[in-house]
């Protein structure tokens, strides 16, 4: 489902690689932590996913498509069968837990009608069911993650990317999270979740790739933080 | 189905910032009047132009001693001449009876000029004024004549003024543009960061460039259309307040513009305000906000 083949990227201006030669290969329906200590180039694997930027050498394949061959214009509609959730949530402040659900549709060309079908659901799913109307500000941190998850799940993508979810969450939420994310892995979509949360690793107990200054040092399929 | 949606979020962002709102569309409606006025102009030129050369003629006029030797010379040489299309001949009291005529109004002008002030001349129309100087040169040699003056040196003298106010409308058009083209950068930077937040999601979940874009540039044509509106308010309300009364004076050289015409430059100005503004906003959030 993923491959990165001998992926390199250096940013302008910096002194080594963010990521030197990396390989590795995800497949469909597993869940998989990229750890790491800040600055070791985990982010910079979710950014080359989204393409949001490209890898200075090597070849990035999402689902058999290289990503660095997209066109441009293409970039918007492959970026449809990912859905990212973030640190920050990265909410609309002025709009409802539902209303922030839906505009992930209404943006991609599904009608309002197919919002109020789906977005009840997913909403339910994540177990915010009852919250719908309220506004981010009036939810809690784990509240407006989960949010933030339905948003990135209402589409039924096949790869949810997770880019240090639980750096805001006390600990009981963030286990709440995670357990939200197995969930969704079960239904068959695959999760990469970069995190440094040593906690969520230890109890999850899925595949874990380390990494230290841009280079994969340890693979591991039930593995722990070390 | 998302026309209200986004035709909300137009109006909304346009008032959002109203002083850069009215400030682009001011400049923009002075851009367009003037381009506006500019074509019209050219248009009521181009029709002048065909009226009056086909009017003009070439007097020649006779000196007061002239023999009727010599004015029997000029008439067969004008008359043989192939350049001619036709020619009248005009005696002094004819001239005279014509000046008194013309300035009727005036008797005490009347009064000061006697019967033998006005020269008798020949009138004289070719059939191409272009040929105008092979045929002075032609006549110039002959006896008799006082004078050869060709109505065009006049006319040219007029267009000339008529073309420099042309040219003048357009600089001070291009002006404005500049100016509007600038109002319209700045006015889609500050809207699209107001929205950053909402671009951001959107590129997110997959969005695709146009449905980000189509807000932005639609309030930048927004604008252009209203601009171009008031444009064409403004191009109306100055034919009629200055042609068709101010400057009645000038309705005598100039042949009567008419309303059709002006009613052209509607959708005119309206396509191009509409394009430029467009193009001007895909441009800025394209390369410079990298939207």
């Amino acid at each position: 489902m993923i491959q990165l083949e001998n992926v390199t990227k250096t940013y302008p201006k910096a002194s080594r690689p963010s990521l030197d030669d990396v390989s590795v290969g995800i497949e469909k329906g597993e869940f998989v932590f990229f750890i790491g200590p800040s600055g070791s180039g985990k982010s910079t694997i979710i950014k080359l996913l989204l393409h949001e930027v490209a890898p200075t050498q090597g070849k990035v394949v999402v689902n058999t498509k290289d990503v660095t061959s997209i066109r441009s214009w293409k970039i918007p509609h492959f970026r449809r069968s990912i859905g990212c959730v973030f640190q920050d949530f990265r909410l609309l402040p002025n709009r409802t837990a539902y209303e922030n659900v839906a505009f992930a549709l209404e943006v991609i060309g599904k009608t309002k009608a197919v919002s109020r079908r789906v977005v009840p659901e997913v909403l339910e799913l994540v177990g915010l069911g009852g919250k719908e109307h309220r506004y981010p500000h009036e939810l809690s941190g784990g509240e407006q993650q989960r949010v933030a998850v339905a948003r990135a799940f209402v589409n039924r993508p096949l790869i949810l990317l997770a880019d240090e979810p639980t750096g805001n969450l006390d600990p009981d939420t963030s286990i709440e999270i995670m357990r939200l994310l197995d969930r969704i892995n079960r239904t068959g979509t695959t999760v990469v979740m970069v995190t440094h949360d040593s906690n969520i690793v230890n109890q999850m107990r899925r595949r874990v790739i380390e990494i230290e200054s841009g280079r994969i040092v340890r693979d591991q399929a039930r593995g722990v933080y070390g | 189905m998302r026309l209200k949606y986004v035709l909300n979020e137009v109006l909304v962002g346009l008032w959002r910032n109203v002083t850069m709102t009215v400030a682009m569309i001011i400049t923009m409606s002075v851009s367009l009047t003037m381009l506006g006025a500019s074509v019209l102009l050219y248009m009521q030129v181009d029709q002048m132009k065909s009226f009056y050369y086909g009017e003009i003629e070439v007097s020649i006029f006779l000196r007061p001693d002239v023999t009727d030797a010599q004015r029997q010379a000029i008439d067969t040489a004008i008359s043989s001449n192939p350049l001619v299309a036709e020619r009248t001949y005009e005696t002094r009291d004819e001239a005279l009876k014509r000046f008194q005529e013309l300035w009727k109004d005036s008797p005490e002008f009347v009064k000061s000029v006697g019967p033998n002030s006005l020269p008798e001349s020949f009138r004289v129309k070719l059939k191409n004024p272009e040929s105008y100087k092979t045929f002075t040169d032609q006549m110039t040699g002959m006896q008799g004549i006082q004078d050869i003056i060709d109505q065009r040196a006049l006319l040219d003298k007029v267009f000339n003024i008529f073309n420099a106010i042309q040219v003048g409308a357009l600089v001070v058009a291009a002006v404005m543009a500049l100016a509007a083209l600038l109002l319209v950068g700045n006015t889609i930077q500050v809207a699209a960061y107001s929205k950053r937040r909402e671009v951001a999601v959107m590129k997110l979940v997959g969005a695709s460039n146009w449905f980000i874009q189509a807000p932005f540039v639609l309030e930048a044509v927004v604008a252009g259309l209203i601009g171009a509106l008031l444009g064409f308010v403004a191009l109306f309300v100055s034919k009629i307040v200055l042609l068709d009364n101010k400057l009645q004076a000038l309705t005598s050289i100039l042949t009567p513009i008419e309303n059709g015409n002006v009613w052209l430059m509607l959708p005119l100005l309206a396509g191009v305000g509409a394009v430029v503004s467009a193009v001007t906003a895909w441009v800025t959030l394209r390369f410079y906000l990298k939207v």
